[in-house]
């Protein structure tokens, strides 16, 4: 089998566990949607302060449901066994990785892509901002699941994680939602995001190349 | 020691965990064609031994060679010969017997077209399309045998193959094991049970206190 073979093997085995545990899968978006929802029945409803915070806010919510759905990433991997097999197995470990990370950005990311428009409209986001919103999320949420499951990897082996990882990846995700929410806000005022957007492109692009790599060193000390 | 060139080479292994020595300068080959048993009480470091003889765990002092190689070295090349039988079950609880083997066959580059003779042999054809998680542990067991039985390695390490099987599967398990060492492959097995190829090269390494 050759390796792109191997690695749809792997996304569609992912997907497969997945569906079969549709809890595990929703409750990260519900926490999305209710937050998001909940914002702006909470704030005033004048316009103009709910289209200032909507970017953040909906950002924020973003962040914070993968971060939910980070600590069952390769856990029962480990324990049932299968990630050994897969250490074992004759094709490269980052590539194994990889195929995790692109499935739990299938599961996680995406939807959150395709809802936040929708919860965009609460906020009286104008069309352009909403624009800027899915193309952030769309090249911001692969990043979040790559350097999530580098978290993920490394707090594997560790017994109670708790807030571990968090703490370990939520510093490294920062610029992802600085660059995110600022440029869903500067394109909400008319301005220019190409800046921003490229800047976002570019972190996708170093996280998919280095983290794949540093993920399966992980693991396999998790393993050790 | 010489290097073999067809087989497994363990060359001054220690290892310890905490304040404890598992094993010391342990040295050892398995030649093509032939079955190592690792033999010792509960907690003697069977597994552990096991699971640095895969590349899995990294031993403190040693190496491990295979076919002359170091298996660090040329880990993918090691992991095509290799099926690895642990003391998890490395099945999906969320996915049926099938889909399971499915997977492996995949990932062994095979069609999977031998499943259901394979359950059937290992009286798995009624469990077919259950979630593993549905399985008693001897079925799990058998279908993680199952696994390594299609598997085309030749080196096959095996943690405790036998506990949990009826005597129907544990000679079942036995006799593939015969042919498999007759074909020319070589197993390792660490139990606390006794087996007996007949007509085998077999040898065997004690761990523990009479170490």
């Amino acid at each position: 089998m050759n390796l792109s073979r191997f690695f749809i093997a792997i996304v569609r085995q992912e997907l497969q566990v997945a569906f079969k545990r549709w809890g595990d899968l929703a409750s990260p978006l519900m926490f999305f949607v209710l937050v998001a929802s909940l914002f702006p029945l909470a704030l005033s409803p004048k316009h103009e302060v709910l289209r200032n915070l909507g970017p953040a806010v909906l950002w924020i919510a973003a962040l914070l449901a993968t971060l939910l759905s980070l600590n069952a990433l390769f856990r029962t991997d480990i324990e049932d066994g299968t990630m050994e097999q897969l250490v074992l197995s004759p094709y490269p470990l980052p590539l194994a990785i990889l195929g995790k990370t692109v499935a739990h950005w299938l599961l996680n990311g995406l939807p959150l892509v395709v809802l936040a428009p929708v919860l965009a409209v609460t906020y009286y986001l104008p069309e352009d901002g909403v624009r800027a919103l899915s193309l952030t999320l769309l090249l911001g949420t692969p990043t979040l699941s790559l350097l999530g499951a580098a978290g993920a990897a490394l707090t594997a082996g560790v017994r109670q994680t708790g807030g571990l990882l968090a703490l370990l990846v939520l510093p490294l995700m920062l610029p992802v939602l600085m660059f995110g929410a600022r440029a869903t806000d500067l394109a909400g005022a008319g301005e220019q995001i190409t800046g921003p957007l490229y800047l976002l492109g570019a972190l996708l692009l170093l996280s998919l190349s280095l983290l794949p790599l540093a993920s399966a060193a992980a693991i396999r000390i998790s393993l050790d | 020691m010489t290097n073999q060139a067809d087989g497994l080479t363990a060359i001054e292994l220690t290892l310890w965990r905490g304040p404890n020595c598992l094993f010391e300068e342990l040295s050892f080959e398995v030649a093509a064609g032939s079955l190592l048993l690792i033999r010792g009480p509960n907690g003697s470091g069977k597994t552990t031994l096991l699971r640095v003889l895969s590349g899995l765990t990294r031993p403190e002092t040693g190496r491990i060679a295979w076919c002359g190689e170091s298996i660090e070295k040329n880990r993918q090349a090691f992991g095509a010969q290799l099926a690895y039988f642990g003391h998890t079950n490395g099945l999906k609880a969320d996915l049926t017997v099938t889909q399971n083997l499915a997977f492996a066959a995949q990932l062994y580059g095979q069609s999977g077209e031998q499943i259901p003779a394979l359950l059937d042999a290992l009286n798995l054809t009624l469990c077919a399309d259950l979630e593993t998680r549905y399985l008693s542990a001897g079925q799990k067991r058998r279908t993680a045998l199952a696994r390594v039985l299609m598997s085309p390695a030749r080196l096959w390490l095996l943690d405790e193959p036998v506990t949990n099987l009826d005597k129907a599967g544990r000679e079942y398990v036995i006799e593939r094991l015969c042919s498999h060492i007759a074909g020319g492959g070589l197993a390792i097995a660490a139990t606390h049970e006794d087996i007996r190829l007949e007509n085998h090269r077999q040898s065997e390494i004690l761990l523990g206190d009479d170490l």
